[in-house]
C-alpha cells in the first residue's frame, strides 16, 4: 500500500460553540473512484467537506490531498481539486462566459488560454446560447452546471462535490450522474456529497455514513446493504389464525427468528435456495397466503439503521 | 491532457478581481448611483435651495458647496466598499474565491483598487456639476487636478475602514446602516455646507475636530490662493496614515475570515 491515496482525512474535528459538528472523523479515497458521504440534514457533510478544501479550520486532525497537507502546503493542494459547494458559488451578477474567464485567469491560465477553455465548456456543459445573459435568468440546472463547469477549470484530478444534484428534476439530475460519471472516465477522482440514497448507489464506488459528526460506517453500497441484513422474504397469512401455525412451522427452516408484523411474516434469506423448503413446507401445512415478495436490501435500510438524523 | 497554468501573482489576479468588480457594476448600473446621481442631485438641491439663505446666492454659494459636496461624495463611494465585502463574503462566490490557488489577498485588493475608478467618476461628477452651475474657480486647472486627487486619496484612505467595519460586521444591513450614519454625521457636523461660524459653540467644536472640515478647508484654500498650503500637507498626512494605519488592520480581519 504504498500507492499515494487522493485525500487522507485523519482525526478531522470541528467545534461550533459546544455543538461538536464534526467528530473524529478519518477515511481514505483512493484515486479514480468516486466516494460518497451519505448523511441525514445537519450531519457534518458540508463542514467536513469544507475543512477538506481549505475553507475551514479544523480544530484538530489532518487532510492530505495527493500526499499534500492541506495547511502546510495549501496552495499546492488546492491547485490539486475543483469545488462545487452546496451553495452556488459563482458569481450571480456577471455573465457564464464572465465567470468562467474571470475564474480561469484566476487559476493561473494565460488570457489565451483562458478564452479557449471558457469557449469548451461552454460547449461541454451546453451553455453557449445562454453564455452572455445574467445569470439572474438561469434555471437552477443551469447554474449548477455552470457551477460544476467553474470547478473543472483545470481539469483537476480530484473533485469535491457537495449535494450535486439537489433541487434539480428528475432529467437534469440524470444528466447530472452522467456528466460525473464521464469525468470519472476520464480518470478523475470524485468525492460528494448526497442525501439522496439512490444517487449514492448509482455513483459512489465507497460510501461513508455520517451521523451527527461521526462517521457510522465505510464500506461499499453492497457491504453497506449486507450489513443491514440480506434478501427477505416477505408475505401476508391470509388467515389471522394461521399466522402461529406459520411461524411453527417456518422455524426448523430458518436461520434467524421470523419476524411477524400483525399477519406480515418477514423472513431473512442467507441463500436463495432456502426459498424453496420454505414455501414446501407452508403449503404442506394448508397456510393460504398473499403478497409474496423477495426483497434485495436497499441504501433506504442502511441509512435509517445506521442514522437517527437531527429530529 | 493538462491545463497550462502559471504560478498567479498577486498582480494579475488582483487585476482580475478589478476587472470583476468593474464587470459587476456594468451588468448593474444602479452601483453607480452614489457616483453619478447623489452627487448632481446634492449639487443642485443645496445650491438652490439653500445658496440664497446661507451666502446670498447660488454663486457666491458654490466655493463653499462644490468641496463640500465633493468630500461628502468621497464619504458615501468609499463607504460602500464596506457592503460590498460584506456581501461578497456571504454569498458562495467567496468560497470559490478561497479554495483556488490565487492569492489569498486579491479579493479585497481588487476591491479596494475598483474603488479608485468609483472615486475618481464621483470626483469628475461633482466638479463638473459644480462647473455648469457656473463655479469658475479661479486657479489654474493643474490646481484642480491637485484638489481631485487630493479628494481621491482621501476617498480610497476611508474606503479601507469602510471595508474594515464591513470585514467586523456580521451582516450586510449592519455595514449599511453604520455607513449612513457615519457618512451623514460626518458631512453635517462639518463646514461641508454652512460657516463654522454660524454653528453653536458645542457644534463648532465637533467640526473643528472633525477630519472633514480639514479636509474640505485645505481644498478651499488650494482653490483660493493657488498654492500648496500647510493644511493640504496635512491632509495628505492624514490620507496616508489612514492607510499605513488601517490597511494592515483590514488585512488582518480579511485573514480571520
Ligand atoms: N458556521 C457555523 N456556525 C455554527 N454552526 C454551524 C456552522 N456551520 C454549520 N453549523 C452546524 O453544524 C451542523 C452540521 O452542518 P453541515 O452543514 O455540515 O451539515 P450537512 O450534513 O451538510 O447538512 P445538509 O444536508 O443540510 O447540507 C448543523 O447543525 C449546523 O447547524
Ligand atoms: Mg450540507
Amino acid at each position: 500500500m504504498t500507492a499515494i491515496k487522493a485525500v487522507e482525512v485523519s482525526h478531522l474535528t470541528k467545534k461550533f460553540g459546544h455543538q461538536t459538528v464534526v467528530n473524529d472523523i478519518s477515511f481514505d479515497v483512493q484515486p479514480g473512484e468516486v466516494f460518497g458521504l451519505l448523511g441525514p440534514n445537519g450531519a457534518g457533510k458540508t463542514t467536513t467537506l469544507r475543512m477538506m478544501t481549505t475553507l475551514l479550520k479544523a480544530d484538530t486532525g489532518q487532510v492530505k490531498i495527493f500526499g499534500h497537507d492541506t495547511i502546510k502546503e495549501g496552495r499546492l493542494a488546492r491547485s490539486m481539486f475543483g469545488l462545487t459547494g452546496q451553495y452556488a458559488s459563482v458569481d450571480a451578477d456577471i455573465s457564464a462566459r464572465e465567470n468562467l474567464m474571470i475564474f480561469s485567469r484566476l487559476n493561473g491560465l494565460s488570457r489565451q488560454a483562458a478564452k479557449q477553455r471558457t469557449a469548451e465548456l461552454l460547449a461541454e456543459f451546453s451553455l453557449e446560447h445562454a453564455a452572455d445573459d445574467p445569470l439572474k435568468n438561469f434555471s437552477g440546472g443551469m447554474r449548477r452546471r455552470l457551477d460544476l463547469a467553474v470547478s473543472l477549470i483545470t481539469r483537476p484530478a480530484l473533485i469535491f462535490l457537495d449535494e450535486p444534484t439537489t433541487g434539480l428534476d428528475p432529467r437534469t439530475r440524470t444528466q447530472m450522474w452522467e456528466t460525473i460519471r464521464q469525468l470519472v472516465r476520464q480518470g478523475s477522482t470524485v468525492l460528494l456529497t448526497t442525501q439522496y440514497l439512490d444517487e449514492a448507489d448509482a455513483l459512489a464506488d465507497r460510501l461513508a455514513v455520517i451521523d451527527h459528526g461521526k462517521l457510522v460506517k465505510v464500506g461499499t453500497p453492497a457491504e453497506l446493504k449486507q450489513q443491514v441484513g440480506g434478501t427477505k422474504l416477505v408475505f401476508t397469512v391470509s388467515e389471522r389464525a394461521q399466522v402461529a401455525t406459520a411461524v411453527r412451522v417456518l422455524a426448523p427452516q430458518v436461520t434467524t427468528a421470523v419476524q411477524q408484523i400483525g399477519q406480515q411474516l418477514q423472513i431473512s434469506l442467507n441463500q436463495l435456495s432456502q426459498l424453496a423448503p420454505i414455501l414446501a413446507a407452508i403449503n404442506q401445512a394448508k397456510i393460504e397466503i398473499s403478497q409474496l415478495s423477495v426483497q434485495e436490501p436497499s441504501l433506504d435500510d442502511v441509512f435509517m439503521t445506521l442514522t437517527v438524523g437531527k429530529n | 491532457m493538462t491545463i497550462q497554468t502559471h504560478n498567479s501573482n498577486v498582480l494579475m489576479n488582483t487585476s482580475t478581481m478589478a476587472y470583476r468588480n468593474l464587470l459587476k457594476t456594468m451588468h448593474n448600473p444602479d452601483q453607480f448611483m452614489d457616483v453619478i446621481v447623489q452627487p448632481v442631485m446634492f449639487m443642485l438641491m443645496f445650491g438652490y435651495l439653500f445658496g440664497g439663505a446661507i451666502a446670498g446666492g447660488v454663486q457666491a454659494y458654490l466655493p463653499t458647496i462644490v468641496p463640500g459636496i465633493l468630500i461628502q461624495t468621497m464619504l458615501s463611494a468609499a463607504s460602500g466598499s464596506g457592503s460590498q465585502i460584506r456581501e461578497d463574503l456571504d454569498s458562495g462566490v467567496f468560497d470559490r474565491f478561497k479554495s483556488l490557488p490565487m492569492a489569498h489577498i486579491a479579493p479585497l485588493a481588487g476591491q479596494l483598487f475598483g474603488d479608485v475608478l468609483r472615486l475618481i467618476i464621483a470626483t469628475i461628477t461633482s466638479l463638473t456639476t459644480g462647473y455648469f452651475m457656473g463655479w469658475r474657480p479661479e486657479v489654474g486647472f493643474g490646481w484642480i487636478v491637485v484638489i481631485g486627487l487630493l479628494a481621491i486619496l482621501t476617498g480610497w484612505a476611508l474606503s479601507w475602514l469602510f471595508a474594515l467595519v464591513g470585514l467586523l460586521a456580521k451582516h450586510a444591513e449592519t455595514v449599511q446602516s453604520f455607513s449612513l450614519m457615519t457618512m451623514l454625521v460626518l458631512s453635517f457636523m462639518s463646514n461641508a455646507f454652512v460657516p463654522l461660524k454660524s454653528l453653536t459653540k458645542p457644534l463648532q467644536v465637533i467640526a473643528r475636530f472633525n477630519p472633514v472640515t480639514g479636509v474640505i478647508t485645505a481644498i478651499r484654500q488650494i482653490l483660493a490662493t493657488g498654492s500648496w498650503t500647510q493644511s493640504a500637507l496635512l491632509v495628505l498626512v492624514f490620507d496616508l496614515s489612514i492607510v499605513v494605519v488601517f490597511a494592515p488592520l483590514t488585512v488582518w480581519a480579511y485573514d480571520r475570515n
